[in-house]
């Protein structure tokens, strides 16, 4: 996992090395403070003069603005390191999900993969850069902080060395107790907050059932659940504190006790009181760089799950990829499913699609129909290989598509997704996703086809509109034919309309095939519609039955042969049609 | 920023509010945790004077006079500093548990008062709210809200003491040497507010870009299908780049900022502790008469004197720092609990209702009493406090609107001189263009939000008289977004009746044409729903609020678009069974499809916020208007 991490470093290598060398350097200098402190106020001690308070003084205080210079250095390396780190990492993540088929979308919800890209993104981050800074100046302030207290006084520096395990086995006893219980809490924490989301979201229903006082006692149970992990947790956490005070206040003790007791038995000439102030500094230093080096453990930890997401998705490998020597030119719009199964996941009991034959010729209009859950949408997706089969082959072109080039294919196959959107931009710029070099006499002739430009010449900015996110300022009707008409503009040889004209008015409906059959008469088009009206005229009607052809042929035959679809365009139509 | 710029005075008000908060709950708890760090501090501070102590009083006279002299005094200094140290401890000990168990509790308080809150506010609050921002109470602003009271407060708190301890014994050591040090914090200080401010700005403007990218990812992961059915993965990568590269920017200056403030005031320190021994040194040197609380002592500075100010000098630093560090949890954390206060300031949706809803028996001389049982009849129970009398009234379903306008807002009024008449055992259906005013004329009769002018009656009673919980517990109501919860299949029917048996929800399924599905789910009823039923089709999740609300089976049904996602085929075996269920009892629809609502008594016909039409179906078409049109557009097609 980390190696995986570690390629997002690129070309932030230099500022990711200068960071920990130059808190090395201020780690040093900050240790070397006290020691020479200590030589300072010996020396005045011993001789008390102009020359010797000005030397020593200059090089102490020439080494505090080192040692600031080198800690401000660090920061900005660190800044840089970390910021670039997340930068690459940010990029990786994105450009792998460019590179996903439907299959690996389908395995990521969108809200996981934003999470993924910011919050996870920056936990790893924040790890990272204490990774850099904290966890190599912890180790480095404890060694040199060692070394210096040796060179001070070696019999009072095994008091540190003999505290150094007690405290940092408690440090390392309190981590490990209270990681696994954190994440269970977090894991609880989380679960909390969904349910309160779900809350605000239902709040209708919620206030519609008269069910505020049950939310409100569900919610207390779950809140005191957290808090009863939440008090166990911290109480564990909280023993780190008197801890490292134990240790500390012991080591001084220690110090006093040993340090005086020498220093009046050997007549004032081992320790001096200045050292014993000194020493007392580098207890500090050292027992402050475990308690440090404790909470970088714990930080890692939480950077740990985010990096296992993100690694998730760095793993996912793309299960479509374009062929060696692939072909890039789609003959024509013909269409045939040799004996076509499929699933969606192999561990799936269920195949959504079952032994489909089917041979569509170029400039067909074919309908499909079928309930919810009959794999309609399914059928579409294999035809510019959005998935692909399980079993059997479907070419296109007479050739199977797997030997295409993905974008060559996809490019002569345009789907109107049932869940379409539009990007936030002006019309133009939406409609030229399909042909970004499309002049505005075919973007408005697509306009045209797509029954789109009437209500597009009606808006104050015509085609130069502005989209808001997620299309809200245009009614679902109007987002519809704007999705066709970007389709359109592909000049594909097949076109798919996966349920695209379900909030167009019935007229309107009839008014695009219209276009359609007379100004594109050489595209294979197919029509996958809830609305018997929307395939009433097609030249072939496949009626969908989980997951298989229930019934083919055209209106007229079908109202003979098949009592469903007799049912379905009865349901429809003896009762009403339907309304915009 | 925002705060900066309304002063100083709102921060502080939140900030004693917010103590205020945690110490109606936790006062005993709290001045415990405050006695006790006030301890712990003097005992860290302790050292620094024991030092001096054993300096002047054990080393030096030690030296001159022998170990035996010194030997008693040794063994009390060293004794009173353990046992100092040791009271210390069990402070330590007992206020850190204190404040885990305390934060805990208090976070716990404030999540629950903020739900128990959220449960009582008016459905305005979540409109003119977005829920990030209200999830944002409970997520951001409760962990900063954490950070401040678990860490900032007792840290801030112990500096603080510690800092007020070493005042007191520096100035008594040296008021020379103490304005040193004061020159040092000083420039701390200073060091503090101009990068910390810079960074703050930076934090601020890095959030900012955060926000905008995570916009962009989620269009475009929200789109990411489309980007491969149009093949333009290159384009979305170089716009990601563009935006990315912003980001990066600002993080890194952030940051940059952020990460020089720590080394800075931490490294100035190490240059005050440098000066006070140099200025010390040319003290002794020159012999300057120490001036001290105890006035102008001609012996001068002692040796011993200056090891002890430097250990306090450093001691003093490290706490300004301290403090320093927690600056920008402190700012964020009253940010949070503004956000947070706000949210318990709401008003809540007011309630002056006092006609209830029972259950009734009527018997064959239609008189009616109350019943402890469901009977399946249910009555109005009608308090008169002027002679304390209550009368009944049977609930039949009788529902009118008298001339209603309403806007969600004052300024825009979306519904004009609204009336119907909806007699008891009618069905009536609502037909219009998307922002007609359907679903909002169903908003006003459960009292989701209350007329601007106008009369309901429900039963001849004025429904502002009746309780807002039996008002709508009267309503059966099925929306379009149906919103389903964290639990088994099961458990989301069963929200339509709590203390329903399995039998009963699975009866419920059955009638909405449910069960089929459901019984093909990997686990069945017992299937767990995650994520609003993300692993279920709109059409199951539609059917599955159908069946919650039959299982409810209240007198009165709104249906809105209930059945929109479903395919006809379907919806005509839904309607089957909904038609039975609401045998006798008044409807509300809201649809689509016209088929859907051809069987009403009464159609109104809809049209920015005015009835233009209404009849039932064959009067309608007669009148060749509106609805005329809407439903012949089928047939134009023949």
């Amino acid at each position: 996992m980390v190696k995986k991490l570690a390629k997002s470093i690129r070309q932030y290598k230099k500022q990711t090395v200068l960071a920990p060398v130059f808190v090395t350097l201020e780690v040093a200098m900050e240790c070397i403070l006290p020691l020479y402190m200590v030589y300072m106020l010996e020396k005045i001690q011993a001789d008390n003069s102009i020359g010797n308070i000005l030397t020593y003084g200059g090089i102490l205080l020439a080494l505090s603005f080192l040692a600031l210079l080198f800690g401000v250095l660090s920061g900005k390396f660190a800044a840089t390191a970390s910021a670039g780190f997340a930068r690459n990492l940010r990029q990786d993540l994105y450009y792998a999900v460019q590179d996903f088929s439907f299959a690996n979308i389908d395995k990521f919800s969108t809200s996981g993969l934003v999470t993924r890209m910011t919050t996870d993104v920056s936990n790893v981050q924040m790890a990272f850069m204490m990774l850099v800074r904290v966890a190599f100046r912890s180790p480095v302030m404890l060694i040199f902080s060692l070394v210096m207290a040796f060179a001070l006084n070696a019999t009072l520096a095994w008091v540190f060395l003999a505290l150094v395990p007690v405290l940092g086995g408690i440090l390392v006893f309190v981590v490990f107790k209270v990681n696994p219980i954190f994440d269970k809490v977090f894991k609880k924490y989380d679960a909390m907050n969904e349910s309160v989301q779900e809350n605000i979201k239902g709040i209708r229903v919620v206030k519609s059932y008269v069910r505020e006082e049950y939310e409100k006692k569900k919610f207390e149970r779950t809140a005191e659940d957290v808090r009863r992990d939440f008090t166990r947790a911290e109480k564990i956490v909280a023993l780190n504190t008197p801890a490292m005070q134990l240790c500390m206040w012991f080591a001084i003790l220690m110090i006093c006790f040993l340090g005086s007791l020498v220093s009046v038995q050997s007549g004032g000439e081992l320790i001096s009181s200045a050292t014993l102030s000194s020493l007392i500094v580098y207890a500090a230093q050292i027992l402050s760089s475990l308690m440090m080096f404790s909470m970088v453990l714990v930080m890692i930890t939480i950077g740990r799950t985010s990096a296992e997401r993100i690694v998730e998705v760095l793993d996912e490998k793309s299960s479509l990829t374009s062929p060696e020597n692939a072909v890039t030119e789609v003959k024509d719009g013909g269409i045939v499913f040799e004996n076509v199964s499929f699933k969606y996941s192999e561990t799936a009991e269920k195949f959504a699609l079952k032994n489909i034959d089917l041979v569509i010729r170029p400039g067909e209009t074919v309908g499909i129909l079928g309930s919810t859950g009959s794999s309609k949408t399914t059928l579409g997706n294999l035809i510019p290989r959005l998935y692909d089969v399980s079993e059997g082959s479907v070419k296109v072109g007479g050739r199977d598509v797997r030997e295409y080039d993905l974008e060559s294919l996809r490019n002569a196959v345009s789907v109107v997704l049932q869940k379409n959107v539009l990007f936030s931009g002006t019309i133009k710029k939406n409609l030229r996703w399909g042909d970004a070099d499309a002049t505005d006499e075919e973007i408005v002739r697509a306009c045209k086809l797509a029954q789109a430009d009437e209500f597009i010449q009606g808006f104050p900015d015509k085609y130069d509109t502005y989209i808001e996110q997620g299309g809200t300022n245009v009614s679902g009707g109007q987002k519809q034919r704007l999705c066709i008409a970007r389709a359109l503009l592909k000049k594909p040889k097949i076109l798919i309309l996966d349920d695209s004209t379900s909030a167009v008015d019935t007229k309107t409906d009839a008014l695009i095939r219209k276009a359609f059959r007379e100004e594109i008469p050489d595209t294979t088009k197919i029509i996958i519609a809830q609305r018997v009206s929307s395939v009433q005229d097609a030249d072939k009607i496949i009626l969908m039955e989980n997951g298989e052809i229930g019934a083919m042929g055209t209106h007229e035959e079908l109202m003979k042969s098949s009592p469903v679809y007799r049912e379905i365009y009865e349901s429809q139509n003896k009762r009403g049609g339907e309304e915009e | 920023m925002k705060e900066k710029k309304q002063g100083g005075a709102g921060t502080m008000k939140t900030l004693g509010r917010l103590l205020k908060y945690l110490f109606r709950y936790y006062k005993g708890s709290m001045i415990a945790v405050l006695v006790c760090i006030a301890v712990t501090a003097a005992a860290g501070i302790s050292s620094s004077v024991f030092l001096e102590i054993l300096v002047d009083e054990v080393i030096v006279p030690g030296i001159a006079d022998g170990y035996s002299a010194v030997a008693q005094t040794l063994t009390t200094v060293i004794l009173s500093m353990a046992a100092i140290y040791v009271v210390g401890l069990v402070c330590s000990f007992l206020y850190t548990r204190l404040m885990a168990i305390v934060t805990s509790a208090f976070l716990k308080r404030v999540r629950t008062d903020m739900f128990n809150k959220m449960q009582s506010l008016p459905l305005r609050y979540f409109d003119t709210n977005t829920h990030g921002d209200i999830m944002s109470c409970y997520t951001n602003d409760t962990d900063a809200l954490r950070q401040l009271v678990a860490q900032s407060i007792p840290n801030i708190f112990y500096s603080l003491v510690a800092i007020v301890y070493l005042l007191v014994v520096m100035f008594n050591s040296s008021i020379w040497l103490s304005l040193v040090v004061f020159v040092g914090v000083a420039a701390m200080v200073l060091c503090t507010k101009s990068i910390g401010g810079r960074s703050a700005k930076y934090f601020v403007l890095q959030q900012k870009t955060t926000g905008e990218t995570e916009g962009f990812v989620e269009e475009m992961m929200t789109g990411q299908k489309v980007i491969k059915v149009f093949c333009h993965e290159k384009e979305s990568k170089s716009d990601f780049d563009e935006i990315n590269y912003r980001l990066f920017k600002d993080c890194e200056t952030a940051n940059k900022y952020g990460n020089i403030l720590m080394p800075a005031i931490n490294n100035i320190g190490h240059v005050a502790y440098v000066l006070v021994a140099i200025v010390g040194g040319l003290f002794v040197l020159w012999g300057v008469p120490n001036l001290s609380f105890s006035g102008l002592e001609s012996a001068g500075v002692g040796m011993g004197a200056i090891v002890a100010f430097l250990n306090m000098s450093r001691q003093f630093t490290l706490n300004i720092s301290q403090v320093s560090q927690q600056v920008n949890s402190v700012v964020m954390g009253i940010a949070g609990a503004k956000r947070i206060f706000e949210l318990l300031d709401q008003q809540p949706e007011t309630d002056d209702g006092y006609v209830t809803l029972v259950n009734a028996e009527i018997d064959e001389n239609g008189n009616i009493t109350e019943s402890e049982k469901r009977t399946g009849k249910w009555a109005w129970r009608h308090p008169h406090k002027a002679d304390g009398t209550v009368t009944y009234t049977e609930l039949k379903g009788d529902i009118r609107m008298f001339n209603v306008d309403f806007g969600y807002v004052p300024e825009k009024t979306v519904l004009h001189d609204v009336s119907i008449y909806a007699k008891p055992g009618q069905k009536i259906a609502f037909v219009g263009a998307t922002g007609a005013g359907k679903t909002t004329i169903t908003n006003l009769i459960n009292r989701f939000y209350d007329i601007a002018d106008g009369k309901i009656r429900y039963d001849g009673i004025n429904i502002n008289k009746i309780k807002k919980g039996d008002l709508r517990r009267s309503l059966g109501m099925v929306l379009q977004d149906t919103n389903l919860f964290t639990g088994t299949v099961m458990d989301n029917i069963r929200y339509g009746k709590l203390d329903a048996t399995d039998e009963e929800c699975i009866a419920a399924a059955k009638l909405a044409n449910a069960h089929d599905f459901i019984t093909r789910l990997p686990e069945g009823y017992n299937t767990m729903l995650t994520g609003d039923g993300s692993n279920l089709s709109q059409g199951q999740k539609q059917l599955l609020s159908i069946a919650r609300a039959a299982l409810a089976n209240a007198p009165v049904m709104i249906l809105d678009e209930a059945t929109s996602s479903i395919d006809t085929r379907t919806e005509a075996l839904v309607q089957a069974g909904m038609d039975k269920l609401m045998e006798g009892r008044t409807v509300f629809v809201i649809a689509h499809r016209l088929s859907t609502i051809r069987n009403s008594n009464a159609i109104m016909v809809l049209d920015h916020g005015r009835i233009i039409e209404r009849g039932d179906h064959e009067q309608l078409l007669a009148q060749k208007g509106t609805y005329y049109q809407l439903y012949t557009g089928a047939f134009e097609l023949e």
